[in-house]
């Protein structure tokens, strides 16, 4: 396998990208790239505007197999760019959001139609030239279907049920539906307009309210790109003590999505039961750290609070209990014909579909795709804790539980030996401005978060925040295609993609 | 399936006593809440839930309200699909301009007599996100309000407060 940098011949290096390389590259070098990716030679990270100084794109890569990741980085004078989208489909949500954010144009872009902004704006392109909006909206259109006594149901942006805003259009014949086009955007709340000029502590509270759910990862992909900017580096027991807060997310969004999946089959018995052990995890988690969420806990620099050895203690009676519950629940599943009936061989998503989107967290991991950011590139302190990652290759919505199942088995893994091996010393080192850009990565528990910043001082310049959601929502449509409407609800919920993460 | 259904008839139950309800919710509500139409709706209420932007961490805590600990359902409070089957929308969230236009057919769509609850410290006033270009504010600031809960997110006994106080509060006034 090359390295990333040979597939980019003329890269100039800019100085002070930390801890990947960041190469200016020219418009034939930005099309080699797109063509590279197309050929599934490396995989779309990110690609994002950047306005701030000068009219530019970035385009994050990474190998699959060594997690090593190169930003380039294309000036737009123009203010156009050759568009990844043409040869890349990942790309195109990404490039649709960067003309409607920054007003840079994709050229040869497949899909010119704006993306999050839905026309209720006072202003086009809010992070680049700002102009007023149109007085009257643009109506929207939706792509095509042909065929014999098809219908369409409009679904949201206000769903039935307790969750975040997103319109669905679905086109079916009978009750298998032959197309799924999702319209997002509905909860953008400008997130990367509000970093811009702010300083690091509230871009920090800003990050972690970017999706509640992953509000650990979020926090810690923040603080390691600013870390990374800085040259700084959070101390042992802070590393550890972030591990372990994110092990504790992912165990509680695990075995909560495990109980709702399975009450979108309407066996509301798991639900029920996991329930009680996504709240039992919560409890103690605001016990240790005083917030059930543990927002704002994972600071630039290290974490706001110690760990007590009474939170030690109940941290281990937490993993005993879970130990003891959660065997059963799996083999209540596993042992339900009925239950089984709904999930296994429904929404299926192609190995070389998840592989081609770079897709993230169980929607990858169920689909062949090998990829776990703890691994590779990977960082401290998995590095010295063993775990697996577990791979497997149906693909269906059952895939996507089975692989939360054993996520979750690693987790307590995990949390046993954070607890066993938690260094002692400082928790936090203190956090001075500088100028300096960083990347950071987390991986939560629906996949790895990015974060990119650049810091000017003690101030944000620019950041942007890519959810593992961008490239999950895209395969949704895919995997619900042949399925029966009544099906999507479990689908989804095996999805289980961030709305705010993704409209941020 | 039957161990576990046996297991969970033999064992004491999990939910836990209510908590007091919020006096400054009960303040809050004191002057809005009609005696008469209390009386209609007896101690039931019917609640739809909102996003009008939120992170979702208010919509995991409002999740948790059905647990087995704090067991919503059993104070006549129960979530329902549809704004015309509701009495009381739970709104989170700073209003985001995308989502204006959907929360005033919303609360357009759901009959008299209505209440209105914002949750979260965004719901109040935009929270961190106030003075963005995407957003409108606070949930006021589109629809009427009777009752805040604050909290980032709320944690579900506040919640549960919170709603408490607008049972009693409407029994009370």
């Amino acid at each position: 396998m090359p390295s990333l940098i040979d597939i980019i011949p003329h890269g100039v290096p800019v100085a002070g990208h930390q801890p990947w390389p960041r190469l200016v590259v020219t418009a034939d070098t930005w099309r080699h790239v797109a063509r590279e990716l197309a050929a599934g030679r490396a995989t779309l990270f990110g690609l994002w505007g950047d306005t701030a100084a000068a009219a530019t794109v970035h385009m994050a890569i990474v190998a699959d197999s060594t997690g090593e990741i190169v930003v380039i980085s294309l000036a737009c004078p123009a203010g156009e760019f050759p568009s990844v989208g043409a040869l890349h489909p990942p790309a195109i949500r990404l490039e649709r959001a960067i003309h409607s954010l920054h007003g840079l144009v994709p050229i040869g872009a497949p899909d010119a139609r704006p993306w999050l902004d839905l026309g209720f704006w006072d202003v086009q392109h809010p992070l680049g030239a700002r102009r007023p909006a149109p007085a009257a909206r643009q109506p929207y259109a939706f792509l095509p279907v042909q065929g014999e006594s098809l219908h369409q149901i409009p679904v949201g942006p206000v769903h039935a049920g307790i969750i975040e805003p997103g319109h669905f259009r679905f086109t079916a014949g009978g009750e298998t539906v032959a197309r799924l086009e999702e319209r997002l955007g509905y909860v953008h709340k400008g997130i990367e307009s509000l970093m811009t000029g702010a300083t690091i502590e509230q871009a920090a509270r800003l990050a972690a309210r970017a999706s509640g759910d992953s509000t650990v990862a979020y926090g810690l992909a923040f603080a390691r790109a600013v870390e990374a900017a800085l040259n700084a580096e959070a101390p042992p027991r802070a590393r550890f003590l972030r591990a372990l807060m994110a092990e504790l997310e992912r165990l509680a969004n695990h075995i909560g999505d495990i109980g709702a999946i399975c009450n979108d089959a309407a066996f509301s018995l798991m639900h029920a039961h996991c329930g009680v052990l996504r709240e039992q995890v919560l409890r103690a988690a605001d016990a240790c750290f005083g917030h059930r969420l543990m927002m704002d806990r994972i600071v630039p620099g290290g974490v706001t609070g110690d760990l007590r050895d009474s939170g030690i203690v109940l941290l281990r009676d937490l993993v005993q209990l879970i130990r003891t519950r959660f065997p059963r629940l799996v083999e209540l599943y596993d042992n339900t014909a009925s239950l089984q009936d709904r999930t296994a061989a429904t929404g299926i998503v192609a190995s070389e579909l998840a592989r081609q989107f770079g897709a993230a967290g169980y929607v990858g991991r169920a689909s062949g795709r090998d990829f776990d950011a703890r691994r590779t590139p990977g960082y401290a302190p998995y590095d010295q804790l063993d775990f697996a990652v577990p791979v497997l290759t149906a693909g269906d919505v059952n895939a996507r539980v089975w692989i939360r199942i054993r996520e979750v088995e690693q987790s307590l893994k995990l949390i046993e030996r954070i607890l066993a091996h938690l260094p002692d010393g400082p928790i936090a080192v203190a956090i001075d401005g500088g100028d300096g850009e960083g990347l950071g990565l987390a991986e939560g528990f629906r996949g790895d978060v990015l974060a990119w910043v650049r810091l000017q001082e003690r101030s944000v310049a620019r950041c942007h925040l890519r959810d593992p959601s961008w490239f999950q929502w895209p395969l949704l449509e895919i995997a619900v295609e042949g399925n029966i409407v009544a099906d999507f609800p479990l689908c989804n919920k095996s999805f289980n993609c961030s709305y705010s993460g993704h409209d941020l | 399936m039957r161990r576990t259904l046996l297991d969970s008839l033999t064992r004491r139950p999990l939910t836990e006593p209510p908590p007091p309800p919020d006096e400054a919710a009960l303040a809050e509500l004191a002057a809005g809440v009609e005696r008469a139409a209390r009386r209609r709706l007896g101690r039931s209420l019917a609640i739809r839930q909102v996003d009008a932007g939120s992170c979702n961490g208010c919509e995991l805590e409002i999740h948790a309200l059905n647990n087995a600990f704090y067991d919503l359902e059993r104070f006549g409070l129960r979530f329902v699909a549809s704004p015309r089957h509701a009495d009381v929308l739970l709104i989170t969230g700073p209003v985001t301009r995308n989502m204006r236009e959907a929360l005033e057919r919303t609360f357009n769509a759901t009959p008299d007599p209505k209440w209105v609850v914002a949750v979260g410290q965004c719901a109040a006033d935009g929270g961190i996100f106030a003075g963005s270009y995407a957003v409108v504010g606070g949930v006021a600031a589109v629809v009427p309000v009777d009752l805040h809960i604050a909290g980032c997110p709320p944690t579900p006994l506040q919640l549960l407060r919170g709603l408490l106080a607008l049972l009693e509060g409407g029994s009370a006034a």
